[in-house]
């Protein structure tokens, strides 16, 4: 009897633990209406960046000299600056440059990481003994002074900083790809399918690609998070482009200067850089969840 | 035992000169000529811009230049500005210190919260405490140094005057940067402890220990927290580059001198000695705290002490 009950109370504390799985499929969980409420934000900056004359109340560039550093106000929401431009416009119209730098530099980094990885795990030998030992190297030097090295050295420029972004991500994909190539070239049914005479190029465009996308999607999607992180900090530290319409890392560097006096031209400019990619890692976590079925599992 | 550390120093000796070369072949590699950076090129002679070549030893063949590379770095010596001709390892030694007490204040920062919520979360899932973990994880990842700095200068140094806003001398410059930093690598540990503590509590040996009657503060302290701390202290050597890199951008906002805000002058003036030595330097370091944390591991894991 008292041993049937203690096996009662683990069991009953297993239960305890398993609703929240089980659950799942049926009602939506708080958690998911962060997910559409992050979605929703997503394609609103895309909007933005998209059609930023739509959304944006004033021009960027329109120097209002009757309107010289404005706290905000419902004319301007995000106050103005000491040029007299209106904050929120900037914003608006900075988003281009922010989306352009994550996205973009997440594609080109990718690519080249996921290449890199795939054929090295793939191919095997002396080719993935060097590549790795490169990679391992590249490893050592920390993200964000890579990419400050390589964005000193080419100057500013906007393809400059993707690239100098991208390069700083790429040690990071190839890594996680070479290690999934090799677990999926091991598995028997990729094993079975050279037993029948398929060629390596087959096996590998049919089986061993397909399967390792799943967690390169997940990293890209979270990768995108640091890219407009470390690329705003590079336009922060002035290595972005110096234009008419700037970044909102440059924004927020210019708002600096003013900063006991106006605290709206950093603040703003700060917050959509934290609600953008705080929507992007909202959406990567929500992905890694539903794509890795070793947490599902958990 | 005494192989397995050995091999590990060695292979991260090898990983040292592997990264010493990468550094010289980026900067060799990448466009941007020093000598403009020094002089006017347009108004100088061809003559005055050869001498300067053949004097910075830019003339010569890659390899020559790779050895001349490597032979003075083994006599410490990390090149000069070319801007003031100062040479750079005494300069990162001078304002390394500050740099040290800020990202070791800043580790212990994301180390304690990290953790503590990290925990917390796992162990009450989905009740308020994870909440807020999973929140401070989050923010912490997604929000931008520079932008975390300059709030909290607004708040409690501008509005409030609780903190000095600039300067790196004393605790008091200290706080302000150490929460920026800490906050970022605070996100990163809660989430890691979060996910991993998750996973040590749906083992098997978990389910065996309550079965056997094991109070559930003991489960989870004294067995679960241990193995959850594992893939923690790898954690701990990423920061470590995470947190020298931050640096660079805090070390701005809060004007502190050190070697970041080197790297972020240098990088302005063009100084590229400057910022291949810090780069270089900082990788040093790097390799240094995961060998560290490498070896650390014979000490909390038994199976790793075993098995070496």
């Amino acid at each position: 009897m008292r041993q049937s009950t203690a096996a009662e109370a683990v069991l009953q504390r297993r239960k305890w633990e398993l609703p929240a799985y089980r659950g799942r499929a049926r009602r939506i969980r708080p958690a998911d209406l962060f997910v559409y409420a992050a979605g929703a934000l997503i394609l609103i900056i895309a909007i933005c960046a998209a059609f930023p004359q739509w959304i944006a109340p004033y021009s960027p560039t329109d120097m209002m000299m009757d309107a010289i550093m404005q706290g905000p106000s419902a004319a301007h929401p995000f106050g103005t600056d000491y040029y007299g431009r209106d904050i929120l416009s900037l914003v608006v119209y900075g988003s281009r440059d922010s989306l352009y730098i994550g996205f973009m530099s997440v594609l080109v980094g990718g690519l080249a990481g996921g290449a890199i990885g795939t054929l090295s795990g793939y191919v095997g030998g002396a080719l993935d003994a060097v590549l790795m030992r490169i990679v391992d190297v590249l490893m050592t030097i920390p993200g964000i002074l890579l990419a400050l090295a390589i964005a000193a050295a080419m100057g500013p420029g906007m393809g400059n900083i993707v690239l100098a972004v991208a390069a700083a991500s790429v040690p990071g994909y190839a890594r996680v790809m070479r290690g999934q190539t090799i677990s999926i070239k091991n598995r028997p049914f990729v094993t079975a399918s050279r037993a029948i005479g398929a060629t390596p190029f087959a096996i590998f465009w049919k089986h061993v690609l397909p399967n390792s996308l799943s967690p390169l999607l997940v990293m890209a999607t979270l990768g995108i998070g640091t890219a407009i992180l470390t690329g705003s900090g590079l336009s922060f530290l002035g290595l972005g482009v110096l234009k008419e319409i700037p970044d909102w890392g440059a924004l927020l560097s210019q708002g600096r200067g003013y900063l006991t006096v106006a605290w709206w031209i950093c603040t703003y400019p700060g917050l959509a850089i934290t609600l953008l990619v705080l929507a992007v890692n909202i959406v990567g976590d929500w992905l890694r969840d539903r794509l890795d079925p070793k947490r599902k599992e958990a | 035992m005494l192989k397995a550390v050995t091999g590990r120093i060695l292979s991260s000796l090898l990983v040292i000169v592997g990264s010493s070369a990468l550094v010289f072949v980026i900067m060799y590699l990448l466009p941007g000529d020093p000598v403009a950076s020094m002089i006017d090129i347009s108004s100088a002679s061809p003559e005055t811009i050869a001498n300067l070549r053949h004097q910075l030893g830019i003339d010569r063949p890659f390899l020559l230049q790779l050895a001349d590379y490597f032979g003075k770095l083994l006599r410490g010596d990390f090149g000069q500005s070319v801007l003031n001709s100062e040479p750079v390892l005494p300069k990162i030694a001078k304002h390394f210190p500050a740099t040290l007490a800020l990202a070791a204040a800043s580790a212990a920062v994301s180390v304690i919260v990290g953790v503590i919520l990290g925990v917390l979360s796992a162990i009450h899932r989905n009740k308020p405490i994870d909440l807020i973990a999973r929140i401070v994880g989050l923010l912490g990842i997604s929000m931008p140094a520079f932008w975390t700095g300059i709030l909290l200068l607004l708040i409690f140094s501008i509005r409030l005057g609780w903190f000095p806003a600039m300067g790196s001398d004393g605790w008091r410059t200290l706080v302000l940067p150490a929460l920026t930093l800490g906050l970022i690598g605070a996100g990163f540990i809660v989430r890691m402890v979060r996910n991993s503590m998750l996973e040590v509590i749906g083992d098997a040996f978990v389910v065996t220990l309550r079965a056997k009657g094991l109070s559930e503060r003991a489960v989870m302290y004294r067995h679960a927290l241990r193995n959850a701390l594992i893939p923690a202290v790898t954690m701990i050597g990423v920061l470590a580059g995470e947190m020298l890199a931050g640096t660079v951008v805090i070390e701005t906002v809060f004007s502190r001198q050190g070697i970041g805000r080197i790297i972020a002058d240098a990088i302005m003036a063009k100084d590229l000695p400057v910022v291949q030595g810090v780069i270089l330097f900082s990788s040093l370091v790097y390799v240094v705290v995961n060998l560290l944390v490498d070896l650390s591991y014979a000490v909390i894991d038994p199976r790793v002490r075993r098995s070496a």
